[in-house]
């Protein structure tokens, strides 16, 4: 087998960086991330003509080797380190010919590294829209290196791309600067302490040290220290040597008649950001997402919803009954589905989302929104991540990776969950129906307007909590915000859907291991109990409904739904008067009574077993501690529950209250008809209601945004502040709200 | 002294030479370096952030940071 070579991508951002990778690599690319910290690290397999095997590696895209951010340094801790495995044998410099001049100081600092270089310049298809001449030859030569034009729009030039990659050992390997000239004394004393290394490797690794543990040995005790000042001083004069070389490298090779570059991004910035119509147009997109992932993705997430329940349903039906079935149907597929129904929403977000960021729209809602932002603490750069909260808050602080101020993307993932999440949706609807009244007021109802002040108060937490954080944590704050405004450019749709499959695979991957474990977990607590009640329901319930009979709501509901059977009877065409049809109609009935009456016993078998399992203890357990709110211990558990993923609200107390099916009238029944323990209020009533509702807004209840948080940040110290913090202020203020109220 | 923030929409000025150690590295490696062009293409409310043209590079930045390069206003008759 051919050895393969390790090849490294490495460009500006908005170069199309990701598009080349993709078009090399196709679908055979695997996305994971650095050891220890969260960027990601995507790396695919290319087969070369001279059928040699390329390992191809997209590192982040960064403007330069010094440092700003975490993705940055990936990048050059990487080319430091020429014994990491990934060490490159070849690296590719992109860049794309709009923004050659730029993108050419990457270029030089790589190919000093004396790493073997190529160049590739990407949207060759503009060159002569651009109005521009480019003299691939001669640029050749003042690059010494060898030059593909790609481009990925049309697909061309890939495969000269592989052709250059492949012969890539014929590539000069030669510096393009002498970085001694900055400062020859300093950099003569360096020779001297290190006289094999490469002068501008050493050089960069001293000065990125001081934020850059690199991982090589350089000792850096013999050498001569340079003052912060000094070092700030030196990297400036070494800005200035690489453009003085690249301007005299594009000098007569690269000319641009800006006559004809102009036109296009002018006129779509004028409106786009205009100070008024810039905002009503963003503001017009947003309804357009919230659109698609309120109403849009309900068709495909109710079909996968339904799926998944008639999987589990025949498992139940087709496996032999057991503890292991249970945990498979009950356990393990619902947990995967209340993960899956998330997908629709969460692949709809990033459709938009990657559909502006391609386009170059994205840049200019930074550039509107950034000083609106800043007083709380927050970037213009925070404003997607928080609008996509409102559909979820896992991809939002997923969204919050290009904010490259720490403090500011910190706050920004801190006050997410506060945004009205739609996981809160269906709590929210059932407990308004519940406890506010069908009335209006100047033609607003009720319902609504409590809905509206919900999702108000969830955005005014986000912005307020992020207020008290930009003034508490004390960070230091030196990165200063410089965001790229790129051409606007038509999306790739290829592109955005790689960027939706694999987002989406990494949200149900990564997220979905934990909702996995809890639902396990959950389902273990709610299945298995300790105490002799636990292990003899069985008699127990059969016993007292010999003795008692059915509860009062059971032989309610079994009244109720003989009474509809028997009413659908009377309006159909049946032969009523015959004997036989008689004697039918009451055998019917019979049956279905008894069938009714075997189901309802079940439930309170279930109900009695869960009240006495290792949940209903639990439940008990926590009762003093919700009962200031209003809550009882069967609220309590279901409030426990939630804080796996606040959905699961309403499911819980649908299995505790015995109602065998997840129909929401029948449950809002159900609990329109609990009674509090002095047997003469019902249990939700306005106070506890809204106390519910208060402690649903503000308590961090989902296990999988913790667990995203946890990725994020890369500690468990985040997480476990929003999670302490979030609840107990949300039980604080449902505490206030049922003493205020009651 | 002028500096970027001085700059009226569409209007364009020359870098002049600063002091080296203010500016943070990206910004020069962005393009902003003594002798380049610069032009305000447009400014958000409250002329924050600024939206430039350094060169050829497009970048937006803060008025603070603007603030704190030096230009010299180019009057722009000959544009026309």
């Amino acid at each position: 087998m051919n050895k393969s070579i390790r090849v490294a991508l490495i460009g500006n951002p908005n170069t199309g960086k990701t598009s080349i990778f993709n078009q090399l690599t196709g679908l055979k690319q695997k996305v994971g991330n650095y050891p220890g910290i969260t960027v990601e690290k995507k790396e695919g397999i290319c087969k070369l003509p001279n059928r040699a095997k390329a390992h191809i590696f997209d590192l982040p895209g960064t403007y330069s080797l010094n440092t700003n951010s975490l993705d940055e340094r990936v990048v050059a801790e990487l080319l430091l380190d020429q014994k990491d495995g990934d060490y490159p044998d070849l690296a590719v410099v992109i860049t794309e010919v709009e923004n050659l001049k730029r993108n050419l100081f990457l270029f030089t600092q790589v190919k000093d590294l004396r790493i073997p270089t190529l160049l590739v310049i990407n949207m060759a298809d503009l060159i002569p829209k651009k109005g521009i001449s480019l003299n691939v030859d001669a640029l050749e030569k003042k690059l010494d290196t060898k030059i593909a034009l790609v481009s990925t729009r049309k697909g061309s030039g890939i495969l000269h791309l592989k052709e250059l990659i492949a012969n890539y050992h014929n590539l000069s390997a030669g510096p393009t600067t002498v970085i001694s000239k900055i400062a020859p004394e300093y950099f003569s004393k360096l020779k001297q302490a290190l006289p094999t290394e490469n002068l501008y490797r050493l050089w960069l690794a001293i000065a990125q040290k001081m934020s850059l543990e690199t991982k090589n040995a350089i000792p850096p005790a013999s050498l001569p220290i340079l003052s912060h000042k000094d070092l700030k001083q030196l990297q400036h004069r070494e800005t200035v040597l690489r453009y003085q070389f690249i301007n005299n490298a594009l000098k007569e090779t690269y000319l641009v008649d800006f006559k004809t570059a102009k036109g296009f991004r002018a006129v779509l910035d004028k409106t786009f950001t205009h100070k008024v119509f810039g905002y009503i147009l963003f503001f017009m997109i947003l309804l357009t997402i919230f659109q698609a992932i309120f109403d849009w993705s309900s068709y495909p997430s109710d079909f996968i919803d339904a799926q998944f329940s008639e999987i589990s349903g025949w498992i139940k039906s087709n496996f032999p009954a057991g503890i292991l079935t249970d945990l498979l149907a009950e356990g393990v597929i619902s947990g995967i589905g209340g993960i899956a129904v998330f997908i629709p929403q969460i692949a709809f977000l990033f459709f938009f989302i990657s559909l502006l960021e391609e386009s170059g729209y994205m840049s200019r809602v930074v550039f509107l929104m950034d000083r609106l932002m800043r007083p709380f603490g927050l970037s213009g750069k925070s404003v997607v991540p928080l609008i996509s909260g409102t559909a979820c808050a896992i991809p939002a602080v997923m969204a919050t990776r290009t904010i490259e101020n720490w403090k500011e993307r910190l706050i920004t993932i801190l006050v997410i969950p506060f945004t009205t999440c739609s996981a809160r949706l269906p709590v929210y609807l059932i407990l308004i129906a519940l406890v506010i009244p069908d009335d209006s007021i100047l033609g607003l109802s009720y319902q609504a307007l409590t809905l509206m002040l919900l999702y108000l108060l969830g955005f005014g937490m986000a912005i307020f909590s992020a207020m008290v954080l930009n003034r508490i944590l004390k960070m230091e704050n030196r990165v200063f915000f410089i965001a790229e405004m790129p051409n606007y450019r038509l999306p790739l749709l290829k592109n955005v859907g790689y960027t939706v499959l694999e987002k989406t695979k990494s949200f149900v991957i990564g997220a979905g291991k934990i909702i996995l474990a809890l639902a396990i977990i959950l389902w273990f607590l709610g299945s298995n109990g300790f105490s002799k009640n636990f292990r003899n329901a069985e008699t127990i319930v059969s016993e007292r409904i010999e003795k008692q009979g059915l509860t009062p709501y059971s032989k309610n509901y079994i009244k109720n739904n003989i009474d509809l059977y028997l009413k659908n009877i009377h309006t159909s065409p049946t032969d009523r008067d015959q004997v036989s049809g008689k004697r039918a109609i009451q055998d019917s009935v019979r049956i279905r009574t008894r069938n009714l009456e075997e189901n309802a016993k079940r439930q309170e078998i279930a109900s009695y077993k869960l009240e006495h399992s290792y949940m209903g203890y639990a439940g008990k357990g926590i009762e003093p501690l919700v009962k200031p709110l209003g809550y009882d211990w069967k609220i309590g558990i279901a409030v426990l529950t939630s804080f796996a993923a606040r959905e699961v609200f309403v499911g819980t107390l649908a299995t505790i209250y015995s109602v065998g099916n997840d129909q929401e009238e029948t449950i809002k029944n159900r609990m329109a008809g609990e009674l509090d323990e002095s047997g003469e209020k019902p249990l939700f009533n306005l106070a506890s209601g809204i106390s519910l509702m208060l402690f649903y807004a503000f308590a961090m209840q989902c296990m999988s945004t913790l667990a995203v948080v946890k990725k994020e940040t890369n500690s468990w110290r985040w997480p476990l502040v929003q999670l302490l913090f979030m609840s107990a202020f949300a039980y604080l203020v449902a505490l206030t709200a049922f003493q205020l109220l009651k | 002294m002028a500096t970027v923030a001085d700059l009226k929409k569409g209007q364009k000025g020359v870098i002049l030479d600063f002091d080296k150690t203010s500016l943070p590295i990206k910004l020069l490696e962005m393009g902003c370096l003594p002798g380049n062009s610069v032009e305000l293409v447009q400014m958000a409310p409250l002329k924050d952030p600024l939206y430039i043209n350094i060169d050829g590079s497009h970048i937006a930045i803060r008025h603070d940071l603007a603030r704190q390069i030096p230009i010299t206003v180019v009057e722009d008759h000959k544009a026309l």
